[in-house]
């Protein structure tokens, strides 16, 4: 009863364009991360050497353990930028390109909402807002249907994780007017 | 054969009700999870993991672990009838499943994925019965210094024989290590890497970091693509099941390489990613008719399945009697035992028998249910893929988010999580790879308390890892793993000399 016919067709509205205009390339992210690499290096080894990298009667200090680990990190990184630097095969990778941007910038600035939305008005009012918003904006899907799973998402949520799982969540206004 | 009693108590605990309605629960969730392009083992794992807190041990670890099992099955369906695979161990299945697809054979395609699935954790579960309880009470012998130098084998063995560019994962394994250091520091009692925050006070949570490095960061990847698909759909009818299952025994060498390939790579840090290609490999290289390959061959199918199946299971092998994950998703269920109050290690299966035979017991169990279940659940778990990815994303994100909070109630662990995930995006474009990091993450603390108390233990001298026979020779193995590239060319370029040399004279 196996059948050939494609069955299953969904469609992206909005799909990066492939020939979007780079706006980054490997190598440089390469660069700049270790260059990040290297600064929290630094900033680890010198507070480990302040709490104490030496040994004492009791055997190593505190600090000892981490402050040798970021001496490797930091040398890693230094050798990671020194390679990027040096190589030029790599220049002509992408690592981003402007619709792709576009589209991860779409999915994270509403999260990054979502996570602060969800210190005042509560976990579940944030992910109900999240989950409509996300979907008729994005996704471009009817808004009676965005609302709709937006709703029963988030009671679903709410009956395991607070009703039947007790797992606490922040809430805010909307669920102590419901006495919850 | 004490192993074998103990096996019959582990299947007496389990058969309850309320133990299987959770495995049923486990394998659906963890199908799910293995269907969606976006989502997998790893962060299944992780984000349900919430659900288990208020669980008794026995009963989470049997859900989580049937959520695993479920994602191991789930990614071979978007392979076949997708060509999209699920999982980056399913890459290998798409070679000839999807072809086989295309001829109208998917029924037969997904039925020979699954059971070879089933066969290659069989194998690994049997594996994991007999030796698992040896390698143990072996190791229960073990002082601090043994057990650092186990973990430094680890670890090594992640330099040396990792694809990856060595200094990308040297970067992945001592973040990981630092990040897991931030905190109060076990022995002295001292503040680290705190810079006076009373956040960073309780330590750098391993779930949360999990959560963000692997669901949010991946979200970010997924988005990236185009998310357009097109697929065939199948039912699987029982004279096909039965057909193929006829025809297994031809294909027992195949089967049996394989697995053997998946137990020994789920063990060693090498995962089931190398072991399904490998798999696949093997296969096309000892087959008659090389070139059937990438054509819809049912071995094609078979091999790489039956692969990533075992290695998936053996990676539980050293997370059981050792205390080490083989694996990113045996590493969360580390995560999970801490939080249940256990202490993973040799102990385990003296302290907590009933968890341990019953985990051991719940994969053979999960296994044989999970088998039944997809067989007769395709076609609805393909439809799941009809759901928009925009759908899917923003739940992905509120279930990360709850898993997030849940572990430690703190906001500042969900700007962790985001944090993290970014970290996650980044890298993995950049190719430092994640799965170093958490290991190292979740073993750090470990590591450094063996390496302070051997070195307390012995007043500072570093000759202690080599202070006896099974201690040296653990530190001395870690040491040729880490240079084994440096090795493995110094010996090409002598065996070169020695040829060019050879030929001259």
């Amino acid at each position: 009863m196996s059948n050939t016919d494609i069955e299953i067709v969904v469609d992206d509205p909005t799909a990066p364009e492939v020939n979007s205009p780079v706006v980054t390339s490997v190598r440089i992210v390469d660069v700049v991360v270790s260059l990040l690499l290297l600064a929290l290096a630094l900033t680890l080894g010198w507070d480990n050497w302040r709490t104490g990298a030496a040994w004492d009667s009791t055997g190593p200090q505190a600090g000892y353990f981490p402050f040798y680990l970021s001496v490797i990190l930091g040398g890693a990184s230094l050798y990671g930028l020194v390679t990027a630097f040096l190589s030029r095969k790599e220049a002509a990778e992408t690592f981003v390109t402007q619709a792709q941007l576009r589209r991860v910038m779409a999915v994270f600035v509403p999260t990054l909402l979502f996570c602060l939305a969800m210190q005042f008005l509560g976990l579940y009012v944030a992910s109900f807002l999240l989950v409509s918003t996300f979907m008729r904006v994005v996704g471009k899907i009817a808004l009676w249907k965005s609302l709709l799973t937006a709703f029963v998402f988030t009671a679903v949520m709410f009956v395991t994780f607070d009703i039947a799982f007790d797992v606490i969540m922040p809430k805010g206004p909307l669920e102590a007017a419901l006495g919850r | 054969m004490e192993a074998f009693g103990l096996l019959m108590h582990g299947f007496a605990v389990l058969l309850t009700w309320k133990t299987l309605v959770l495995m049923m629960v486990g394998l659906v969730l963890g199908i799910f999870v293995g269907v969606l392009p976006g989502l997998g083992g790893p962060n299944g794992v992780a984000i349900l993991l919430p659900l288990t807190f208020t669980m008794d041990p026995t009963s989470a670890i049997v859900m989580l672990s049937c959520i695993y099992w479920g994602a191991l099955f789930g990614g071979a369906i978007t392979s076949i009838l997708f060509n999209i695979p699920g999982e980056a161990w399913s890459v290998a299945t798409t070679f000839d499943g999807y072809p086989m697809a295309q001829q109208g054979r998917a029924a037969e395609a997904l039925t020979a994925a699954f059971t070879s699935s089933f066969i290659g954790s069989l194998v690994a579960v049997l594996l994991i019965t007999f030796l698992a309880p040896m390698i143990s009470s072996f190791a229960l012998k073990f002082g601090p210094p043994e057990f650092f130098a186990v973990y430094l084998l680890t670890f090594c063995s992640f330099v040396g024989l990792g694809r990856e560019a060595k200094h990308k994962t040297v970067i992945s394994m001592s973040l990981g290590l630092l990040l897991a250091g931030v905190g109060m520091d076990t022995v002295s009692g001292q503040l680290r890497m705190t810079f006076g925050s009373t956040d960073l006070l309780r330590g750098i949570n391993f779930l949360v970091a999990v959560i963000g490095l692997f669901g949010i960061s991946e979200i970010l990847l997924t988005m990236e693509e185009r998310l357009a698909l097109r697929g065939h759909a199948a039912g699987i009818s029982l004279r096909v099941v039965l057909s193929v299952w006829r025809d297994l025994p031809k294909y027992w060498v195949t089967l049996l390489r394989s697995s053997f390939i998946g137990c020994w790579l789920g063990i060693t840090p090498g995962g089931a990613i190398a072991a399904s290609f490998m798999g696949y490999n093997l296969a096309k290289r000892f087959s008659k008719d090389p070139d059937g390959f990438g054509k819809g061959r049912i071995e094609g199918v078979f091999a790489p399945e039956t692969a990533a199946h075992a290695s998936g299971t053996a990676a539980l092998l050293p997370m059981l009697a050792l205390g080490i994950p083989g694996s990113g998703t045996a590493a969360i269920l580390l995560g999970g035992l801490m939080v249940w109050g256990l202490n993973p290690g040799p102990l385990l299966f003296v302290e907590h028998k009933d968890f341990v035979w019953g985990l051991i017991a719940s994969m053979y169990l999960g296994n044989v249910v999970g088998l039944v279940l997809v067989l007769t659940t395709v076609p609805i778990f393909a439809s799941i893929l009809r759901v928009p990815f925009a759908a899917v994303a923003p739940m992905i994100v509120v279930s990360c988010a709850i898993g997030a909070y849940a572990i430690q109630n703190a906001m500042f662990d969900i700007w962790l999580m985001l944090g993290f995930g970014v970290v996650g995006y980044v890298f993995k474009k950049i190719g430092i790879p994640l799965a170093p990091f958490t290991l190292a993450l979740v073993l750090g603390n470990r590591a450094e308390d063996a390496f302070r108390l051997s070195m307390i233990g012995s007043g500072g001298d570093m000759k202690v890892f080599w202070s006896n026979g099974l201690v040296g020779s653990i530190t001395t193995l870690a040491i040729v793993l880490l240079f084994w590239p440096v090795i493995d060319k110094l010996f090409g370029s002598f065996a070169r000399l020695m040829r060019t040399s050879k030929s001259n004279a």
